[in-house]
C-alpha cells in the first residue's frame, strides 16, 4: 500500500522535493534522486516522521537499513522507535563474521551482507531503502533478516516504482511507501 | 579537541559510547584495528547518546549544513541535521551522485580516491559540519573540508565519534570528537 493519505499535505511536500535525473545511471534511466528531499529539513522530517507514526508502538526492536541511501533514512526512524539499526551492506565491507545474500540484477549478481549476532530470533524488524525497483535488493535483505530468525514486519521505501512490480517479490510481506513514480 | 576535555568530563555516556565500540583485529588488512562502530548502532541507548552530544554542541551554533562523509557518516549525519533543522549533504565516492557534482581527490595509503558532492547542495556563506565515525589519516575530511570551501561555505568543524589525540585540526579546522580508538583487552 502507499500511504494513505494521499491528501496529507506533508506527502505532496515530500513528492515535490524529488528530484528526477533522465539518463543516471544510463541511458533511459529517470532516476529518482531523493538527495534534493534531504537539503529541506521541513520535508525530510517529514519523511521520517511518516514512519515513525506507522512503526512506533508496534514492538519493532529492528531497522534494517540498505546500504547506502538506506543509511540516511533508518537511523532517524530507529531512533525515534526505539529500535537498534542494522545496516545490510555491500560485500567486504563489515568486519568480523557476516551472512551473504545473493541476488540477481539485470547483468550478473551482487550480494548483500549482515553482521552475525546483530538480530536475534524472534526481534520484529522492518527494512528500509530510499526506493523500490524490481524489490531484488529488499528481498535479498528481507532473506538475511529471515536466515537470522527474525521476523520481517514490512518493507518501508519512500519511492515506489509500481510499473516494476516489486512489491511482488516480498514473499507476501506488506510494502509501505511515501510516493509513487510511474 | 575530545568531548571530555571539553565541558563532558566524567559524562557517563562517553563510557557507554566507548564500550559499545568494537575492535576487529586485521581488518580490513593485517595490523590495522578495526573500530567497528555496528556495534554502537545496536545500542539504542549509546546511538542515541551519542547523536544527542553532536546535537547538543551543534544546535546553537547556527549551522544550517551537515554534511556526512559515505557510508558511516551517514549513520550519524542525517539524525544530526533532523534535530537542529539543518540540511543534510551526502559526500559520496565518484558516480554514485546522479546530476552536476565537483570532486576533490585525496591520496591514499597506496593510489589516491575521490570524494564527489552536488553542485547547489550547498550556498555560499552557510555553516557546515562534517562528521564521520572515525578520523584516522585525516586525508577524506580534508577532502571532505575542501569540496565545502569550495562552494564558499565555512566548515565550523569536524565531528567524529572516534578521534586520535595527535589530530586536533585538518588543515585550520577544529576536530571534535567523543572518544579515543579502544583497544583489544588483553587477557593473562
Amino acid at each position: 500500500m502507499s500511504a494513505c493519505r494521499d491528501d496529507d499535505p506533508r506527502i505532496i511536500g515530500i513528492k515535490s522535493k524529488i528530484r528526477v535525473v533522465p539518463n543516471f545511471p544510463k541511458p533511459g534511466i529517470m532516476f529518482q534522486d531523493i538527495t534534493t528531499l534531504l537539503l529541506d529539513p521541513k520535508a525530510f522530517k517529514d519523511t521520517i516522521d511518516l514512519f515513525v507514526e506507522r512503526y512506533k508502538g508496534k514492538n519493532i526492536s529492528v531497522v534494517a537499513g540498505i546500504e547506502a541511501r538506506g543509511f540516511i533514512f533508518g537511523p532517524p526512524i530507529a531512533l525515534a522507535i526505539g529500535a537498534k539499526f542494522v545496516p545490510l551492506r555491500k560485500p567486504r565491507k563489515l568486519p568480523g563474521e557476516v551472512i551473504s545474500e545473493k541476488y540477481i540484477l539485470e547483468y550478473g549478481t551482487d550480494c548483500l551482507e549482515m553482521h552475525v549476532g546483530a538480530v536475534e530470533p524472534g526481534e520484529r524488524a522492518l527494512v528500509v531503502d530510499d526506493l523500490i525497483a524490481t524489490g531484488g535488493t529488499l528481498c535479498a535483505a528481507m532473506n538475511l533478516l529471515e536466515r537470522a530468525e527474525a521476523e520481517v514486519v514490512e518493507c518501508a521505501c519512500v519511492i515506489e516504482l509500481p510499473d516494476l512490480k516489486g512489491r511482488d517479490r516480498l514473499k507476501g510481506k506488506p510494502l509501505y511507501v511515501l510516493v509513487e513514480s510511474h | 579537541m575530545f568531548a571530555a576535555e571539553n565541558g563532558l568530563k566524567g559524562d557517563p555516556r562517553l563510557e557507554g559510547i566507548s564500550k559499545a565500540i568494537r575492535v576487529i583485529p586485521h581488518f580490513p588488512k593485517p595490523g590495522i584495528m578495526f573500530q567497528d562502530i555496528t556495534t554502537l548502532l545496536l545500542n539504542h541507548k549509546a546511538f542515541q547518546d551519542t547523536v544527542d552530544i553532536f546535537v547538543d554542541r551543534y544546535r546553537d551554533m547556527g549551522i544550517s549544513v551537515v554534511a556526512g562523509i559515505e557510508a558511516r557518516g551517514f549513520f550519524f549525519g542525517p539524525a544530526i541535521a533532523l534535530a537542529i533543522g539543518a540540511k543534510f549533504v551526502p559526500l559520496r565516492k565518484p558516480r554514485k551522485l546522479p546530476g552536476e557534482v565537483i570532486s576533490e581527490a585525496y591520496v591514499l595509503e597506496y593510489g589516491t580516491d575521490c570524494l564527489e558532492m552536488h553542485v547547489g547542495a550547498v550556498q555560499p556563506g552557510e555553516r557546515a559540519v562534517i562528521i564521520d565515525d572515525l578520523v584516522a589519516t585525516g586525508g577524506t575530511l580534508s577532502a571532505a573540508i575542501r569540496l565545502l570551501e569550495r562552494m564558499k561555505a565555512k566548515v565550523v568543524e569536524c565531528a567524529c565519534v572516534i578521534g586520535l589525540p595527535e589530530v586536533k585540526r585538518l588543515n585550520g579546522t577544529p576536530l571534535y570528537s567523543l572518544v579515543e580508538p579502544r583497544e583489544i583487552e588483553h587477557c593473562c
